[in-house]
Order: structure tokens, then C-alpha cells, then sequence
């Protein structure tokens, strides 16, 4: 009987372990399914760049349909349940759906409602919609004071809030406003970001840009009306326009499965990305409990390593030892402005040493924004 | 005489910037006068740590170097 093999998902992480999965494994000996709530792809790091006017937001939404191998199955529809004891999913529509093996691809969601005033009083550039309103925000935007922060950690793509600073700052002088703006940085720990190297790489070019830095400011309140945000360290800073990153909660479906022990994001071992306690369900991506970042591209490195796993078990074969463990591996760019980047790569064991922004890490990262979808989600990078 | 200790979390599986973050929470959800101890494994802490207490204006009662890892004893004092 062919083994049923669901994946809850449809993001980078969901996509590609199907793939990967339906790749090693025929048909007949196996079924895999993908379960997405909308059947849409959407391309997040693509939201930084419809924020500061340079990508269309239509262009970064494709059916998960057009990204799937033939061999796998799409079922759109909602995941409200799931019971690992008994090996089954419940969903809205098609009701119970029983599986061998489940892998939880389901990701990162914004909570704008846990910090009070976050919603009226804030942008943020974390979903299309967001980032569309932002984009028109910094367009009529005719100077005063522009602060950027964080109102939740963890959140999807540490050093985004970072770029975001860099790229608005060159956005607000080309259309002559930032002589009259101020541009605040406020981070929740003592450096700009979670990655220490990259940090002290992005901190004398915030000084150079006239960015102020502000450290250990984690927002507690957003007031709308007096446009303020008061910190949880006690600290006060007015403003007239806020972007702050949303706090992250996990999926619901996840949560409420008690796979999470109580918390947001779901235990995994390291190195299998075994849910702790389970011997045939899978995390990866956003939805762990890891300690590394929250990005497409760990979900990226992460895919092979379930789909080798279940792919031996289901052919009753060796696991590879190589590529069924994950070692920690992600790769990201991180934009300065002015047309320069930099790169980051590193794992649980060799922190990032980012090179000197150039242009052609810049030109490197557009590159890859378009040519994602023709290689990530089918496995050819 | 002993501090009670309210809440305490083990934060040694996680690293830099995880048993701050860990820290950051605990306060945010604790009362004034209540008491939060976090166990950390990351030498990252010894700095992070200490410097958001002072920063926040809490109470760093205690840094304990225990084996193999640091437990982390603060009071919400505001």
C-alpha cells in the first residue's frame, strides 16, 4: 500500500519538501499532498523592495499549483486540526485525512494585536498589504521623524528592519525630504540585530547615513493619537512616521495541537528536525523552535533533510547521513543602500564574516529575487 | 535571608540572543517585586544580560557561574 505523506504549507519550506519528496519517491510508493490555505506563493522578501517603490506587489504572488511537481497532489483548504496520536489532519472542507508521515511547514504569522496601538498606530512592510500602505506612507511623507524598530522577537528575517532603514533612507533623498527627517533605529537588543558580526559590519554605516541607533528598546505601547511609543525599558520616542516589525505568533492549526508544549513554535531536534516526541512529523522553516533565523532560506536548506529521511523510511533503506542532517546552514543578503550589499552565510557552528558591501552583492540579490521562482521551489539551487 | 524566586526558566538549549529574550519576557509578564531566574549556557549572556537589567532599571540580584552554565536572578522593580 503506498505510504500517504502530507505536508501542511504551501510557503518555500512546504513547497520544496514535496517536491524534493515526490522527486525520490514513485508514485506507487507513495501519495504526497500539500495542504495550503489559500494556494497562493507569495515571494516574502519581495515586500522590503514593493515598500521602497522598486517591485510591484502583483508580481510576487504565484499559484502553489504552478510551483508543484505533477506528482503532487494540492488539496487548498484550511488545516484546523491535528492528531498525532491517532496520524490524522483535520481539515475544513474535506474533513479527516489520515497520514504516514506529516511534515508542519506552516510557518510565521503576524500578531499586530499584542502590542497596544500597534495596529492604527504603526507600518510595517511584513505582508503585501502592509507593504503597499507603507509605500504610500514614505511617498507623501514630507519629513519629521521616521522610526523603525522591532515589536516582537522572534520575527522573519532579522536583519530586514536593518535594510529597511538603509533603503528608506535613500528613498526619502532622492525625493529631497531627508535634510528635513530624522531617522531613529531602535533596536530590542544591544546591537542592530540578532547576528553580531553583521551588526558591527551594518553599525558605522548607520552613523554614516546619519542613522540614529537606539539599543534594548522593546516596544511595549503605540500611541496613535500622540504618535509615541514607550519602550518596556521605560524610554519615550515621538514620531511621525513608525515602522515597526509586528511580534510573530506560530500557526494556529500548530498551537492548538499541543505541539508547541504551550508556546509558539514547535520543538525539533537540531539536526532531524524530528518533532520532539513524534517519530513521523517534521518541522521546518518558521514554525520551529530553533534558535536560528526565521527565513526563506533556512527552510531552503532544511527541505532535503526531511525529504531523505522519509524517503528512506519509505523505500526501507539507510537515511543518507550527509543529507539527513541539518546542519544550522542559512544564506542571506542584506542591502546597505546606495546600490550595495552584503552577504551572510553561516551555521549552528561558524557565525557569518559578511564581506564589504558591494554592488555586486546588490545586483546578486535582484538576481536571485527573480530567478527564485524558476529554482528554489523546484529544487535546482 | 533567601530570594524567592517566582519564575525560573531554563534557556540552555538556546542561544545568543535567546536566554535574554527569555529574560525580556519573563519581566514583562511578572509584577513589580516579583523575581525571575534564567539559566543560560551562552557566554553572549554575561554581557546582554546585566547590561538590558541596568538599562531597564530592574534589580540584578544575583549571576551565579553554576556547572557549565550561568543562572540569571533578577526583581521587577518597576
Amino acid at each position: 500500500m503506498a505510504a500517504e505523506i502530507v505536508v501542511l504549507g504551501g510557503g518555500v519550506g512546504g513547497v520544496l519538501t514535496a517536491n524534493l519528496i515526490a522527486r525520490k519517491i514513485p508514485r506507487t510508493a507513495a501519495r504526497v499532498r500539500l495542504v495550503d490555505t489559500t494556494g497562493l506563493h507569495v515571494y516574502q522578501p519581495g515586500f522590503l523592495y514593493v515598500a521602497t517603490g522598486a517591485v510591484n506587489g502583483g508580481s510576487l504572488a504565484r499559484d502553489v499549483r504552478s510551483l508543484l511537481r505533477d506528482d503532487v497532489d494540492l488539496v487548498v483548504d484550511e488545516a484546523v486540526g491535528i492528531d498525532a496520536a491517532a496520524g490524522k489532519i483535520e481539515l475544513a472542507r474535506e474533513g479527516v485525512v489520515g497520514y504516514d508521515y506529516l511534515v508542519l511547514a506552516t510557518g510565521s504569522h503576524l500578531d499586530l494585536d499584542q502590542v497596544p496601538g500597534l495596529r492604527d498606530g504603526a507600518q510595517h512592510f511584513y505582508s503585501l498589504a502592509g507593504a503597499e500602505r507603507l509605500r504610500e506612507a514614505l511617498r507623501t511623507f514630507t519629513g519629521g521623524r521616521l522610526v523603525v524598530g522591532v515589536a516582537g522577537m522572534p520575527y522573519k528575517c532579522p536583519p530586514a528592519p536593518v535594510e529597511f532603514a538603509f533603503l528608506a533612507e535613500d528613498l526619502l533623498r532622492r525625493r529631497g525630504v531627508r535634510a528635513a527627517t530624522t531617522i531613529d533605529f531602535l533596536s530590542p537588543l544591544n546591537r542592530a540585530f540578532t547576528i553580531e558580526s553583521a551588526s558591527r559590519l551594518v553599525e558605522p554605516i548607520f552613523v554614516e547615513r546619519g542613522i540614529a541607533m537606539h539599543t534594548f528598546v522593546n516596544i511595549e505601547s503605540v500611541d496613535p493619537v500622540a504618535r509615541r511609543l514607550t519602550s518596556l525599558e521605560g524610554e519615550e520616542f515621538g514620531y511621525d512616521l513608525a515602522v515597526l516589525v509586528p511580534p510573530h505568533k506560530g500557526a494556529d492549526v500548530v498551537v492548538s495541537s499541543g505541539l508547541t508544549g504551550g508556546g509558539q513554535w514547535v520543538p525539533v531536534d537540531r539536526g532531524s528536525l524530528l518533532v520532539e516526541g513524534q517519530a513521523n512529523v517534521w518541522a521546518l522553516g518558521d514554525a520551529t523552535n530553533l534558535p536560528i533565523s526565521k527565513a526563506g532560506s533556512t527552510a531552503h536548506f532544511e527541505a532535503p533533510v526531511i525529504a531523505e529521511q522519509i524517503a528512506a523510511l519509505v523505500g526501507h533503506r539507510p537515511a543518507r547521513p550527509v543529507h539527513s542532517r541539518y546542519e544550522g546552514k542559512v544564506m542571506c543578503f542584506l542591502e546597505t543602500g546606495r546600490g550595495k550589499a552584503t552577504m551572510m552565510r553561516f551555521d549552528y557552528d561558524h557565525p557569518p564574516n559578511p564581506p564589504r558591501p558591494s554592488r555586486f552583492w546588490h545586483l546578486a540579490k535582484l538576481a536571485f529575487n527573480r530567478a527564485y521562482w524558476f529554482t528554489v521551489p523546484q529544487g535546482r539551487f | 535571608m533567601a530570594t524567592t524566586i517566582n519564575q525560573e526558566i531554563d534557556a540552555r538549549g538556546s542561544f545568543c540572543p535567546g536566554p535574554l529574550m527569555e529574560m525580556i519576557r519573563a519581566i514583562r509578564e511578572s509584577s513589580v517585586g516579583q523575581t525571575v531566574a534564567v539559566l543560560s549556557k551562552d557566554p553572549g549572556s554575561r554581557t546582554d544580560i546585566p547590561a538590558w537589567v541596568a538599562k531597564a532599571r530592574h534589580e540584578m540580584v544575583a549571576i551565579e557561574d553554576l556547572d557549565g552554565y550561568t543562572r540569571f536572578v533578577v526583581t521587577k522593580a518597576r
